[in-house]
This record gives C-alpha cells, structure tokens and sequence, in this order.
C-alpha cells in the first residue's frame, strides 16, 4: 500500500489522520492518504507568492518545453509517488481500483491528458489568440500590430477542488503552469492518482516543486481552498454551482446537460445519426458533463428512444480490467440505489416511458458497490419531470418538443450539438447564452476541440487584461 | 483543594471527591478508591434528590410513577442502569423552576441554556454548579503556563450560556480578571444554514477584531478560553495583519474545547500557532460540566483523551443498541452522561458524541473517551464546530 503524504509546496507532510482508499471491488487498501486540515492550507497560502515568482524564474518557453516532457513522462515513466512508484500501468489500475471506472477508460483519458499536454502550446496560443508568453509574464509588451497590451494575474496560484469521478477534468488545468501560475491542488477522496502522478511528471521535468501544492482532506479543506485562492476551481453538483454563480473568483463546474437536438429539416434523417447518439450518451461511461443527457425532437422521438434503447439496453456489467467494461462502477455505498429510486419513481409519471425496462433490470447490486446499466426514457414534453435529469452513469432522456419552442425550454447547455441546416435556427442558436459549447451539425458531444475555451476561457479567469501606458522619455528629476 | 464556594451553604458538593491525592496506592488501587467514591456519592445523591424535603418537582413526580423507590434500589453507580435513558426533550420549556431541588429554595439561581437557534432552546437550572466544577478544573491547570492573578481573555460564545460566566469565575477564582467578547452562537449557526458565507467570514472577523483589542490594550491577558476556528482565525489575523503572535501578546496558556479537537489540529496549532504556550483540551457541556484531558503529548501522536469530573459527573462509551453495557476499552461506543449534583441530576443520558473507551490513568483513576466526533448515525443533521 503506497502511503501519499500532504504536499506543502515543496515539503512533504505526513498528518496523524489518514483516510485508506481501497479497491471498490475487494476493499483492499489501495493507498494511505495524508489528510491536511483547513487551517494548515490556509497558513502555507502565504508561501503562494512564491509558487508564482519560482516560476517566473523560468521562461514561459522553456516552461512549455518542461510540459511537453512531463507529457511523455506522465504516459510513459516509472514516477514516485508517495512513498513508493508507480508504472502508467500500475497507475491505470489504482485508479480503476478506487474510482470504478474500467481500466482502459483510464487508459484513454490518460492519453488524452497527454494529448493536452503535448499541444499545450498550441493550445495556450488558442486561448490567448496568439499572444507571445514572454508578455504574460514581463505583464506587458507590445503586439505585432504595435499596441500595447497588458494582462495582470488574478491569483499566485490557481485552487481547485477537484472530484472523485471523471479523471478527465484534469485537462482543465494543465496549461495554468506555462503561464507561470502555480497551482493548490485538493484531490477528489477517490482520485488522489493524477494530481499526484501529474506533479511527480511536471517535478521531474524541471518545474520547482514550490509550484504545485496537493491537500488531501475534507470538506474543510475544500473550503479552505475556496476562501484562501484568489482564483478557485470547484467540481460539484447543481447546488454548488448555483452556491458559487456570480462570485468571479470561483469557476464552478457541475452537470453538463449536455445535449444533442434536432432540427426539422434535418430529424427524418435521425437514424443516420444513431452512432453519433450512442456515442455521446455512454462514451467514457457517460460519467463526463460533455456526455449527452438528452435528445431533443419535434418528432420521430419514440423511434429514437427504441433504437437508443436496442443499442444501449443490453450493455452489461464487466470487471473493470475487461476491454470491453463500458460502464463504471458507484463506489460510495447507497449512491446507485438512491438515483436508481428517484428514476424509478419519476419514470413512472405520465408522459414518461422507460424503453429499457425489457432489456432487464438496470440496477445491479454486488457486495461492495453498484453498477447502474444504460437508462433511455422517452419523454412526451419537456414538462415531465424525469425530461431535464442528468445521472452520473448512461441515461439519456429523448424528449418530443417542437423547434421553434426548443431554445426556449432545453435551459443551460454544457454542450449542445445541434444537427440542422436551417441557417436561421443555426443564428439562434449562436445568440443562445445558454449554450456554452456549440456544435454545428453531426459532432458528438463528447468530441472537444482543444483549441477553443470550455465554459470559460482559463486565461481570462486568471489574468485581467488592463491598460499600461509608458511614457517615451524617462521621467525629469524633481518633475 | 481551596475554594470559596465548593461547601456553599454547608450542602455538600461531592467536590472533595475528586482528585486521589498521587500517593495513593497503585493505579489498580486508585481506581477501586475511584469507584468507591462513586458509589457512595451515587447513593448520596439519589438520597437528595428522591427525598420529598430535598429533591426538586421534576424527579419527585417521576420517582411516583415508578413503582419502586430510587433510595432503596439505587445503592451503587451501576444501579443508575435501572433508570430509562433520560431523554433531554424534557429540559425544553417551563416552568423552569420544576427543575429547582426543594433544598435549595431560595437561592440565587441561574438558567443556561443549549441549542435556540429555532424553537424553545434546552435548559439547565444551575446554583453554583458552575462555580463548583471550574474549581476544580483549576486545580488542573499547571501555574507556570497558567498564573495566579493573570488576567484572561474569553474568546467564545457569549449570552445565556454556561461556558461565559464558568470562565469568567475561573478566572476570577485564580484572582484575574476577564475580558469578553460578543459572540452569539445562534446567529453563526442560522449565517450557516442560510450559506451566508461571507456574512459568517464577515462575522467571525467582528469577533476576532475584538479579540484583537482587547490583547493590544495593555491589559496583560495571559490566559484565554477559546475554540479552534477561533484560535486559528485568531492566530493567521495577528501574523498576516499585524506581524505578531499569539505567543507575542503574551499568551502563555489556552483552554479550549469542542468536538474538532483532533490530534491533528492539536498538532498543528501546537507546532505551527501557538509554539510554547500549554494548551488543555476539554470537552463538556451544559448538562454535564466539563471533562478534562490527559496531558496531550508528541510521543503519544497527541491523542485527546477526556475524563470526566468523577463523581459529579461520569462519562461512558456504550454500545449504541445497547447503552446500558459499556463497550471494550479501545471500542468505538456513543458518549453517554451521568450528571450526578445536588443542583442537577441526568442519568444516562446518549450525548451526540461517539468515541473511543479510554483506560483509567494516574490522575483521572476512571474510564474515558477519546476521539470524540459527532456520532455517526446523527452527525448528517448536527452543525458542529460554529465558532
């Protein structure tokens, strides 16, 4: 059993309360991990000036440089980890074994940190719409059309406090550290592997451990991290979205609703589309906020449902080590059941069918955790209540509503993929603020462009773009 | 011990039982003396309060739908088991004076009370109870870190509590003076299930500014009374904000208490907030009075074992299904409280604490508990740690 301690910028710190993160499957102790306390985050906040200026002692290109490598490293080293190491394939298998999620599900989104990783640059001149690193980090400078531009960090540091269910999340913060911010890392109970794994690549690459600081704990930590960065990312529910909405210097990132919606020149075509659906509905397990939770139709939509149901019903559960697993287990007791019951009962309301009902029964109990197998229920409107849920595991809602009423009901939209032609729908669709990642016609929910911002651009949430002016001659003595 | 108002009145307090000097005997020995005590101060106290002259409305009444007579059966401290559970809902509402024992009719009294953030709040009649048991916390307190005629600071909860005026006659018992803060936990409390969070940031730092004063005033507090939030709070204000410390303002001793009393924490405050002054766990509540803790050590990984104030009150770690049998020592059991005072009497009653059965030591010759947490079957519903 790996024992991983607090991470205090660059001192290790084992504390006296430990929390073991064992198999879902066995309960076997996988790892020991160290719990900080609020106040003890709150206290080494003051050493986070530092995480920056150690940073800033570095070239942003020579950073990149250092990225890349922990790239290569991350998907492909022998790195430390607590005090033991850790191969990509031991690695894989601890975070199967303690998040349920299949092996190579884990496999995959390591490779898709590493795409991330590789592209940093190119992504960070995405997102920064091609400006030159060296003038994020003197603070100002001039651009090749010859105007001043100047961005201000918000933060020393970047908090996050970061979930136990999708390792994929971790992408988000991955370009922070080229741009010479550090970063104060809570990991979700059950995923302590990849904040860890992801500091041990970027230490041995050449970035100074001063930089990255990782806080196992609880929920007071989590707060700690909230109160204490100036800039804080947060992974959470619907209630700690709507808790942080409006507060700039907390991003909260909860249910995706993401959704694929037809158009009425395009929906007699849906079954062209049927791959797409299937896709972007159990792709990753459905656990991801990018995983479609509805299909919107003004008609067609039973059909739909039955096709998504005969491709999506019969899926079974299998051990996580299986190529095949495509589902992810519910590791916290009780947590399958109680969303299975809330289904169950709204399911049953009127104007909503569950379709998967006859391809056997959906919550599947085993001694030590639950699995919950692909869920389609067909909804006769958006009023019915079951129409607008999202779950953690594949479900999907197909829901008949007519085009013209679609914008107005669908509410907020991680990811939209809209398949129509109708250039006048495709404009409200642009002008809808409720959208927050658009697709234009047949893209899967699930397939991200690298190059474009996701629910928000993280260059702008740290830096502040502001005005500097220099004069042309220096300054008079006694002026 | 020397105290002013442990024989009030010529009552008999039960405080004279407590601390077995340290020559007697061996711990095996100690601890039967211990136990001795108890029972014979278990039967005094059931003789007081079922005697019709002595006992207060409350217990009178009940001991006449009993069937039997508490001052026939009752002869030991495991007797107590032949009471139900007492359920604190009880102590909700009037008349307050049902709870007043008739032998101490006339007397200045006290009510305190627990919980009232919504609805009728708990309440505890008290004499001088109070006085009685932080008396003899005192003579706990080591002087060097905690010194006669020092002045303190009280840096928790203020109102209609027990704890505010216990450590102002603690202080004032070790001839200091104290200073108070206006600190009301029932806001904090509401501030918290509204998800007022910078309210509750904004409030807290209300209290820490006056914190602040009063140790920048000259005054020459040396001691204080406060909870962990507060102390951290307390602690990161003064470094970050006016380049100084806790330690600096001339604090040398902190009692302190709550159920986020961890090792870790302790260790944490000890090593990076607080170096060189002596801090004293307690644990305790209105009902009951306050458990004091073995010395916390390094060498022991500071664990936090509270006992409590033998024979007035006892403290038990039970079986959760079953709290009329203690638990193993070292097994995870629910708190539960004996209050055992002329003033006030609580037989078994289930705290929402859980913790572990702690062994009798040299200077508390009875079991106690560590680890204390809000219990496990209740903790979703209790707010914990508000200031």
């Amino acid at each position: 059993m790996l024992n991983l301690p607090v991470l205090r910028w660059d001192k290790e710190y084992t504390s006296l309360e430990t929390e073991e993160v064992v198999h879902f499957m066995t309960g076997e102790p996988i790892a020991c991990v160290s719990q900080a306390n609020g106040g003890l985050l709150k206290r080494d906040m003051r050493k986070a000036p530092r995480a920056r200026e150690v940073l800033r002692e570095i070239p942003p290109a020579e950073l990149l440089a250092m990225v890349g490598k922990a790239g290569e490293l991350y998907m492909n080293g022998t790195l430390p980890i607590g005090d033991g190491e850790q191969t990509p394939a031991e690695f894989c298998h601890a975070q199967s074994a303690t998040t349920g999620l299949p092996e190579h599900m884990c496999r995959a989104n390591m490779a898709k940190n590493h795409f991330v990783l590789s592209n940093i640059g190119d992504m960070l001149d995405a997102l920064t719409r091609g400006l030159n690193l060296d003038i994020l980090a003197r603070g100002y400078g001039k651009e090749d059309r010859d105007v001043t531009v100047s961005y201000q960090a918000q933060a020393p540091a970047l908090g996050l406090v970061m979930p136990s269910n999708s390792p994929g999340v971790h992408t988000l913060w991955l370009p922070v550290i080229p741009m010479q911010v550090g970063l104060v890392l809570k990991p979700g109970p059950q995923e302590p592997w990849t904040p860890f794994r992801m500091r041990s690549a970027f230490v041995a690459a050449g970035i100074p451990p001063e930089a990255i600081a990782i806080y196992p704990g609880g929920a007071d930590v989590g707060a700690a991290v909230l109160e204490n960065c100036t800039r804080a990312m947060i992974f959470g529910g619907q209630p700690t979205v709507d808790n942080y909405k409006g507060n700039p210097q907390v991003q909260a990132h909860g249910p995706g609703y993401s959704k694929i919606i037809f158009g009425d020149d395009e929906v007699d075509n849906w079954e062209q589309h049927l791959d797409l659906m299937v896709d972007s509905v159990y792709g990753n397990s459905g656990r991801g906020c990018i995983n479609c939770s509805a299909i919107w139709a003004s008609r067609h939509t039973k059909e739909i449902a039955e096709a998504l149901a005969e491709r999506l019903g019969p899926i079974e559960v299998k051990p996580p080590e299986d190529p095949e697993a495509a589902l992810a287990a519910f590791t916290v007791p009780g947590q399958a059941q109680a969303v299975w019951g809330q289904i169950e009962s709204e399911a049953g309301q009127s104007g909503a069918t569950h379709m998967t009902e006859s391809y056997g029964p959906r919550l599947v109990e085993l001694e030590r955790c639950a699995y919950l197998r692909p869920t389609v229920v067909h909804c006769t409107g958006p009023d019915v209540a079951i129409a607008k849920r999202e779950y953690m595991y594949p479900f999907v809602t197909v829901v008949e509503c007519p085009q013209e009423k679609m914008l107005r009901e669908i509410g907020p939209t991680l990811v939209c993929t809209a398949i129509t032609g109708d250039s006048a729908w495709q404009s409200e669709l642009i002008d809808a603020t409720h959208i927050d990642r658009l697709n234009l016609g047949a893209i899967p929910t699930i397939k991200l462009d690298w190059l474009q911002p996701h629910e928000g651009n993280i260059v702008e949430f740290l830096f502040r773009a502001r005005a500097l002016q220099v004069a042309e001659s220096p300054v008079p003595v006694g002026a | 011990m020397s105290t002013t108002t442990a024989t009030a009145g010529a009552i008999r307090t039960g405080a004279d039982l407590y601390l077995i000097p340290s020559d007697f005997g061996t711990l095996e020995e100690r601890t039967a003396e211990a136990r001795r005590r108890l029972d014979d101060w278990t039967r005094e106290v059931i003789g007081w309060h079922f005697n019709p002259e002595t006992g207060c409305p409350f217990w009178l009444e009940y001991a006449s739908g009993l069937g039997w007579d508490p001052r026939k059966e009752i002869q030991s401290y495991d007797d107590l088991k032949k009471f139900d559970p007492f359920e604190d809902e009880a102590l909700r509402g009037g008349p307050v004076e049902r709870w007043i024992p008739k032998g101490y009719t006339g007397r200045p009294t006290y009510v305190f009370e627990t919980g009232g953030t919504t609805g009728v709040p708990k309440s505890r009649v008290v004499i001088d109870d109070f006085r009685i048991d932080y008396e003899m916390f005192s003579e706990t307190l080591p002087d060097e870190f905690f010194p006669r005629g020092a002045n303190w600071l009280m840096l928790g909860p203020s109102g209609p509590r027990r704890l505010r005026l216990a450590v102002e006659h603690l202080c004032q018992h070790r001839a200091g003076i104290c200073f108070c803060v206006d600190l009301d936990p029932r806001w904090v409390i509401k501030i918290i299930k509204k998800g007022w969070h910078d309210h509750l940031k904004q409030y807290q730092r209300h209290v820490i500014d006056q914190a602040i004063t009063v140790l920048k005033a000259n005054h020459d507090v040396k001691c204080m009374f406060t909870t962990p939030k507060l102390l951290e709070a307390l602690a990161v204000t003064l470094e970050e904000e006016h380049d100084t410390t806790i330690a600096e303002m001339g604090i040398t001793g902190i009692f302190s208490g709550g159920t986020e009393f961890t090792p870790q924490w302790t260790r944490f405050a000890t090593e990076e907030l607080i170096e060189g002054i002596y801090m004293t766990p307690t644990y305790g509540n209105t009902l009951m009075g306050l458990a004091c803790s073995r010395p916390v050590l390094p060498e022991e990984d500071y664990k936090i074992a509270y006992y409590a104030p033998q024979p007035r009150a006892v403290v038990e770690v039970v079986d959760p299904e079953n709290p009329s049998e203690v638990v193993g020592y070292g097994e995870t059991g629910r708190a539960c409280l004996t209050t055992l005072t002329k003033e006030f009497f609580v037989p078994g009653f289930l705290e929402r604490d859980e913790g572990e059965r702690e062994a009798p030591c040299e200077q508390y010759p009875w079991d106690g508990i560590s680890g204390t947490r809000p219990f496990g079957q209740i903790a979703g519903g209790t707010v914990v740690g508000v200031y």
